[in-house]
């Protein structure tokens, strides 16, 4: 199999999912949660059977009419407002649990604003600081233009998780965050995993040998392994996305696209992006002595 | 067939399975459920600025003071109150039955009083003007030393004359928090307050007395409840979804791998036990996230065994013995186990460094996943695959996968 010669197809395949995400975000951007623009979360547990309208009645009685009403399994309704305090937030308990039936609390949330805009940032300075750590690391133990290639694979997978959750507009909550900070995390390591093949293969290198297939040669020795570590991250993913319940839903979503994305540029990426830097280099330096000569 | 390494591989698998079957009761007691899973409230309280006050990190450790006052009344049993940054304090109430009551505690001012025995109000909080602790000169016990507005001061010397001998207590809200006995009427609006075990409990004290009122407005930022039937629920199912991610790996592990799957599968108990051992002795919390995290960190775990899996079958396939396929193998394996690691710790420490509440939890359970996964995979996965080839129980390379 040809990896590093059908590169541009690769490369074309990734452009083909990220630019529509660019551009959703760019558009719609992301479907916030209260836990970054700040609001209310109400999750009652009815006692029979409810509708949305019924529900919304009561809603817009009380001017909540932007709000947002969503039903869930085992007879669970999720309320999302703007923030609410105290006394608006036991008056609507009560007028639902009059007007509607009656209801347990499950869950009841409060953001503030000042939080939600410190979350955004925080992510933000977390990914950048984490690159920063990381491109010094790879630096060290491999050289720069293995760091550089790396950096960009990753920002592939923020992309691709981050695209994705735009165009489907799918809310987001904090455990996103942590989400796409894990994937950049999972994604590095898979990546790592054949440049240290590739460095150990430049070690021993064979003079027939070109640099092409020594790369090639490297994916392919890798990929089983990395078919096989992603396999069993999914594996989890899976299980706690159809088994572990509502809260974490968001989570597993976000890190399912984002370790299968790693994978995909791990492999399809990383290497040839890293080929191409030798390559230019390569071209630069010829130049220069043609300069000189 | 090698005796002694039989005995070995089958001593290492009992020792583990023992283990697994003595940690169980410990590690579930010990752990402490985060209030996702077991219900509560937590709330982020902010202090307020204002043109003439900026908060401060005393008037934040007073607001804690009197915070850990009026939770303590509600019976929480592991109640979590503390300062976060310049200005903000965090209160958790796990297992709170009606968090109602405990947001209308922490949201009202407290009022400081002085009663008499038959509980009239004498003095009151805006009659003192400061209360500070400190040492008596004369026998060397903690004091705290209260001055009184001038007002105060009048009303103090016909309380404490009409009472001598006799004992006035000291109030936050319905809290008595001393009840001193008066030894002579005090008219210079000068009293000392004694009794106290050490310098740390009557500074304590004086911070309580002197906020009989909150020292800075305090505004709710964050809010969140969780139902105990949901915390429930949030729990079964994320035990659930282990199970079969786990199960999952287990399955794929021995079904592809063979005689190391096995290995790998006893090694990642192994693991588990680590895992969640270090965090019942660390006191973790375990939240929804952080089992999310300790799954993950399985599939770090395995991936050692997988990569260190794949170099064993490269090596049989250039013709090497069994034997030196694994130590060749391990050796291999060893720096890109130890680099891949080092890059996906840097993630989780900014993680952990940056995040709060459940995702720092996450990063914490991930980060000792990965510490422990290089320690299980380089020692003891090698040891026990050591003695399973030194057995000469499995002689046939396919049945390692080759």
């Amino acid at each position: 199999m040809n990896i590093i010669g059908r590169r541009k197809i690769w490369y074309a395949i990734s452009l083909l999912i990220i630019i529509p995400g660019i551009i959703s975000l760019l558009l719609r951007g992301l479907n916030l949660g209260i836990d970054f623009t700040g609001g209310s979360l109400l999750q009652f547990q009815f006692e029979n059977t409810v509708t949305v309208e019924q529900v919304r009645n009561v809603l817009d009685q009380s001017h909540l009419g932007s709000s947002t009403i969503q039903l869930s399994d085992g007879n669970n309704v999720f309320i999302r407002t703007k923030p609410m305090d105290e006394g608006e937030r036991s008056k609507l308990v009560n007028d639902i649990k009059s007007q509607v039936g009656n209801l347990t609390v499950q869950r009841d949330e409060i953001v503030g604003p000042v939080i939600g805009k410190e979350l955004a940032q925080k992510a933000l300075l977390a990914l950048a600081i984490a690159s920063v750590l990381i491109i010094g690391y790879i630096t060290v133990r491999f050289e720069f233009k293995f760091a550089i290639a790396a950096i960009l694979a990753l920002m592939h997978d923020v992309f691709v998780v981050v695209g994705i959750f735009s165009i489907f507009q799918i809310e987001v909550d904090s455990s996103f965050v942590a989400a796409v900070l894990t994937v950049v995390g999972y994604s590095i390591n898979d990546t790592i995993v054949i440049f240290d093949r590739i460095r150990e293969n430049l070690n021993r290198k064979k003079r027939t040998e070109d640099l092409e297939s020594l790369v090639n040669r490297s994916v392919l020795e890798t990929m089983t392994r990395s078919i096989n570590t992603v396999l069993q991250v999914v594996f989890v993913l899976v299980a706690l996305l159809f088994w572990g319940g509502e809260t974490t839903k968001v989570f597993t979503l976000a890190m399912l696209v984002g370790v299968v994305s790693g994978a995909y540029s791990s492999i399809f990426n990383a290497s040839p992006l890293w080929f191409d830097f030798k390559q230019l280099e390569k071209a630069q330096r010829s130049k220069n002595r043609a300069k000189t000569a | 067939m090698n005796a002694r390494k039989t005995l070995q591989l089958v001593a290492l698998i009992l020792v583990v399975a023992i283990a697994a079957a003595l940690s169980f009761t410990p590690i579930q007691k010990n752990m402490k459920l985060g209030l996702d899973l077991q219900g509560g409230l937590h709330v982020v309280l902010q202090g307020v600025d204002t043109p003439d006050h900026k908060v401060t990190r005393d008037d934040m450790k007073q607001v804690q003071a009197i915070m850990e006052q009026r939770v303590n009344g509600l019976g929480v049993a592991e109640p979590i109150i503390q300062v976060e940054g310049d200005n903000r304090l965090i209160i958790e109430l796990p297992g709170i039955s009606d968090p109602d009551k405990a947001i209308e505690l922490i949201g009202k001012t407290a009022v400081l009083t002085f009663r008499t025995a038959d509980g009239k109000v004498v003095v009151e909080g805006t009659d003192l003007k400061e209360a500070k602790e400190g040492m008596d000169s004369r026998n060397n016990q903690p004091i705290v030393s209260l001055t009184l507005t001038s007002e105060g001061a009048k009303k103090f010397a016909d309380v404490t004359r009409a009472n001598v001998g006799k004992q006035i207590g000291i109030y936050l809200d319905n809290d008595m928090l001393q009840n001193p006995k008066v030894n002579e009427a005090i008219t210079t609006g000068q009293a000392q307050i004694t009794g106290y075990a050490s310098l740390d409990e009557a500074h304590r004290m004086a911070l309580l007395l002197n906020s009989g009122a909150l020292p800075v407005k305090m505004e709710m930022v964050e809010k969140r409840t969780v139902g105990p039937t949901l915390g429930a629920d949030s729990l079964s199912k994320s035990q659930m979804a282990a199970m079969v991610g786990v199960g999952l790996i287990f399955a794929f592990m021995f079904l592809y791998y063979r005689a190391p799957g096995i290995v790998a599968i006893v090694s990642l108990i192994l693991y588990s036990i680590i895992v969640l051992g270090a965090m019942a002795m660390l006191h973790a919390t375990l939240t929804l996230p952080g089992i999310a995290g300790f799954l993950l960190s399985i599939g770090v775990a395995v991936d050692a065994n997988v990569i260190i899996y794949e170099r064993l079958k490269e090596e049989l396939r250039a013709g090497k013995t069994l034997r030196t396929a694994i130590e060749e193998g391990f050796k291999r394996a060893f720096t890109t186990i130890l680099d891949s690691n080092v890059t996906t710790f840097i993630a989780v420490a900014v993680l952990y460094y940056l995040g709060t509440g459940p995702i720092r939890g996450f990063a914490v359970t991930l980060g000792i996943g990965i510490v422990a996964s290089m320690f299980t995979a380089i020692t003891f996965t090698r040891w026990l695959l050591r003695s399973m080839v030194g057995s000469g129980l499995i002689k046939n390379n396919k049945l390692y996968g080759a």
